[in-house]
């Protein structure tokens, strides 16, 4: 050792003088390291029935475990780092947002924005696999337009609905009822060209919303949810076990496509993905135009103030029942309304209605930032596009897994979504110092 | 502060005499705690009266009898609005907001998240029909109405002296401008009769006596206003009556000057001798607070 270098004990006393590490850098160590040893057993081999932890034994050998548990340690090194240099980063971040409000300043700057992202949206689908295109639109533009819909509900008005699908489901069934003698057991006396089931569908979903809502919006948070969560369970069940009704778990089969035949234009949705995209782009897009004014408005901001302080509301003349109805209302028919496109891709059975299609729209809402309109697309085009992707790179049976974990890093690092609407991520920020609550879901009755 | 006192007057037309507000036998019970026990008093429109009294007199719970939070078990409230006498005992909140009774909260109660302007704006889009479905289409009448509920919402922030603050968040604003902004907020409403529950708590003497100067221009406009307050110096300078509760019952009533005097008042804030170290029951009326 030469007599420049540095002895350990001192190297050892300079690193303390940089970093004492804390108790939670300790927490944090334990949590790498747990967490590498659970990727090891994700990631490797499958246990089979009858040995069930065969599987972890062979991804936990001496070897692998050891390159696990040191990527863990690397992950704590980083993330220690991270909270030396996490606030040096903070100057850089605020640049960053300061330097994109700048940018979207000028007038035309925002235009400019929304038409190279429908550029994108128009051009991007031309590009891809006929698989990629239908998951475009049965994962994608339908689960935006849900998003869409239950963000009304959730985000504008936070009401927490667990059972969202079933709007959907009743704009699908609608549809078969009304367009085909086959599709169904149950059918109308005449047929009628999809196009004009919209409307009736829209107003079924809608009733629908009413009629759940009227007696149930009186309750509050939890208890909404739950009743949700039974009223999607309920219409679900009818669907599979309806067999004179629905067809049960056979599902529907033969709806006509779309087709429009006003004078000279003539015009027929048929097999291929991409006319539907289309349609269902051009359809979001009114959707969030109409929302977006909705929201600006003197609804949104009841909306807004029955989500913030429902008594104080009330005290000022807001009838919050009748709003709360209209949002669910609102939401219900947008699904409604999507069930109509989703029936016209000729077939669909009972599994698209289930508990988990309703927890994936609530995910898109809250992952693409509640109450944001450009939020909730994104979201939808994030989580699906990701498990899309999973689909492919990773054995079909974890794909969940890593959306969970995905979702889970994603609502601990930043849970107000990936474009919060600026109300939103107000009530956040205020719910941190105790004023309000973050969830917008209605807090127990306090008595004024 | 400098629009207290701004000249420029509303509509206010020289209030026709006579009673606004009538409350006869209220009694409202808690299980078996009578939180107010046969309240009876009678308010002349257009004036300032005082509802003072210890915690737990059931000053609040009177104050949400009359905005339709609670339900009193017996008596009757009578309102005489805009469209004659009305009886609210037993409506919603939401109803009587509309008749023309508005209020502010004791412990500050408004939209945090939103900013002040969007306050007001709440308040004063009630009045308005415009639906979701022309807000959605951009329909002219919703534009109309939008307009209108800025320029009503910026009047009223002016009148508070808020102006300069319409676009900060509420929960931003400093004690003092909250309270204000949520008396511009009950101004919203067009009401006829404005319940205060305790406008002054926890503000400092400037901001108090901007408060009070505040509370005397809205009488001027017309607007009768019901006070709840600790804050004697503030009650005697602005009220023309004085209602005393103690244990939900009416003990005393008449000017400030009379009820000053009175020794059952006097009792009531000092307490007679031989319990003087009695702890007042419960509050149960402001129980949720």
């Amino acid at each position: 050792m030469s007599t420049t270098s540095v002895s350990p004990p001192q190297a050892g006393q300079r690193l303390r003088e940089v970093w004492r590490p804390t108790k939670a850098d300790r927490g944090r160590f334990i949590a790498c390291v747990l967490l590498a040893l659970v990727i090891a057993i994700v990631t490797g081999k499958d246990g089979s029935g009858d040995q069930p932890l065969q599987g972890i034994k062979e991804s936990l050998h001496l070897e692998r475990a050891l390159f696990f548990v040191l990527g863990g340690i690397a992950l704590w090194v980083l993330l220690v780092l991270g909270r030396v240099v996490g606030p040096l980063m903070r100057a850089p971040r605020m640049q960053l947002s300061a330097a994109t409000n700048r940018a979207l300043e000028p007038r035309w700057a925002r235009p400019l924005l929304y038409l190279v992202l429908l550029g994108v949206a128009i051009w991007y689908p031309r590009t891809i696999s006929t698989a990629g295109q239908q998951s475009l639109v049965n994962d994608v533009a339908i689960y935006a337009l849900l998003g869409l819909g239950l963000n009304v509900v959730v985000g504008f008005a936070g009401l927490l609905d667990l059972g969202y699908i079933a709007f959907y489901a009743i704009g699908a069934y609608t549809t078969s009822y009304f367009t085909s003698k086959t599709a169904i057991p149950w059918h109308a006396p005449f047929i009628w060209n999809p196009f004009f089931i919209f409307p009736i569908a829209l107003i079924a979903a809608a009733l629908a919303g009413v009629i759940l809502g009227g007696p149930t919006l009186r309750l509050r948070g939890d208890y909404l949810a739950i009743v949700t969560l039974g009223f999607g369970e309920i219409v679900q069940l009818l669907a599979k076990n309806a067999q004179g009704i629905t067809n049960g778990a056979r599902g529907s089969f033969g709806t006509p496509p779309l087709s429009i035949h006003l004078g000279p234009i003539k015009y027929k949705w048929g097999l291929s993905s991409l006319p539907y995209y289309y349609l269902l782009l051009g359809i979001i897009i009114l959707v969030m135009i109409a929302f977006s004014a909705l929201n600006r408005s003197r609804t949104g901001r009841a909306l807004a103030a029955i989500r913030e302080d429902e008594v104080a509301a009330e005290a000022m003349g807001v009838p919050t029942l009748r709003y709360k109805l209209m949002a669910f209302a609102i939401g219900a028919s947008v699904s409604g309304f999507a069930g109509v496109i989703f029936a016209t891709e000729q077939f669909f059975d009972p599994s698209s209605f289930s508990f988990q299609a309703s927890i994936l729209v609530l995910t898109v809402v809250i992952f693409g930032g509640m109450g944001s309109i450009f939020g909730v697309v994104l979201g939808a085009v994030v989580l699906q596009g990701l498990l899309y992707n999973l689909k492919d790179t990773v054995p079909a049976n974890d794909r969940y897994i890593y959306f969970g974990a995905v979702i889970m890093l994603m609502m601990v690092f930043r849970p107000q979504g990936l474009l919060p609407s600026r109300r939103r991520s107000r009530e956040l920020a205020l719910s941190e110092v105790g004023i309000g609550h973050a969830d917008g879901m209605g807090s127990p009755t306090d008595a004024p | 502060m400098t629009s207290l006192t701004k000249p420029e007057a509303d509509p206010a037309p020289a209030a026709p005499k006579g009673p606004v507000l009538e409350v006869s036998g209220v009694t409202l019970r808690f299980g078996g705690l009578t939180s107010l026990d046969n309240v009876s008093m009678t308010m002349e429109r257009g004036t300032v009266l005082a509802v003072i009294g210890p915690n737990g007199a059931g000053k609040t719970s009177l104050f949400n009898c009359l905005t339709g939070t609670y339900r009193p078990q017996e008596g009757s409230v009578t309102f005489h609005g805009e469209k004659g006498a009305a009886s609210i005992l037993g409506m919603k909140p939401h109803r009587i907001a509309r008749l023309g009774i508005s209020r502010t909260f004791q412990n500050i109660r408004l939209f945090p998240a939103l900013t002040a302007l969007e306050n007001v704006q709440v308040a004063v889009e009630t009045l308005q029909h415009s639906g979701p479905i022309s807000a959605m289409l951009g329909l002219p009448r919703s534009r109309r109405d939008d307009k209108a509920s800025v320029a009503a919402a910026v009047d009223l922030l002016e009148r508070v002296g808020l102006a300069h603050r319409a676009n900060v968040v509420a929960a931003g604003l400093p004690y003092g401008e909250q309270r204000r902004l949520e008396i511009a907020r009950a101004m919203g409403t067009r009401p006829q009769l404005l319940l205060l529950d305790e406008p002054a708590a926890g503000t400092n003497p400037t901001e108090k006596r901007e408060l009070s100067a505040l509370i005397r221009r809205i009488g001027v406009f017309g607007v009768s206003v019901l006070l709840i307050e600790h804050d004697m110096p503030l009650v005697m300078g602005l009220a023309e009556h004085v209602v005393v509760l103690n244990f939900g019952k009416v003990i005393a009533r008449g000017t400030p000057e009379q009820v000053q005097q009175d020794p059952a008042v006097i009792e009531a804030y000092l307490g007679s001798d031989d319990e003087a170290d009695t702890p007042l029951p419960a509050p149960s009326g402001e129980a949720g607070e």
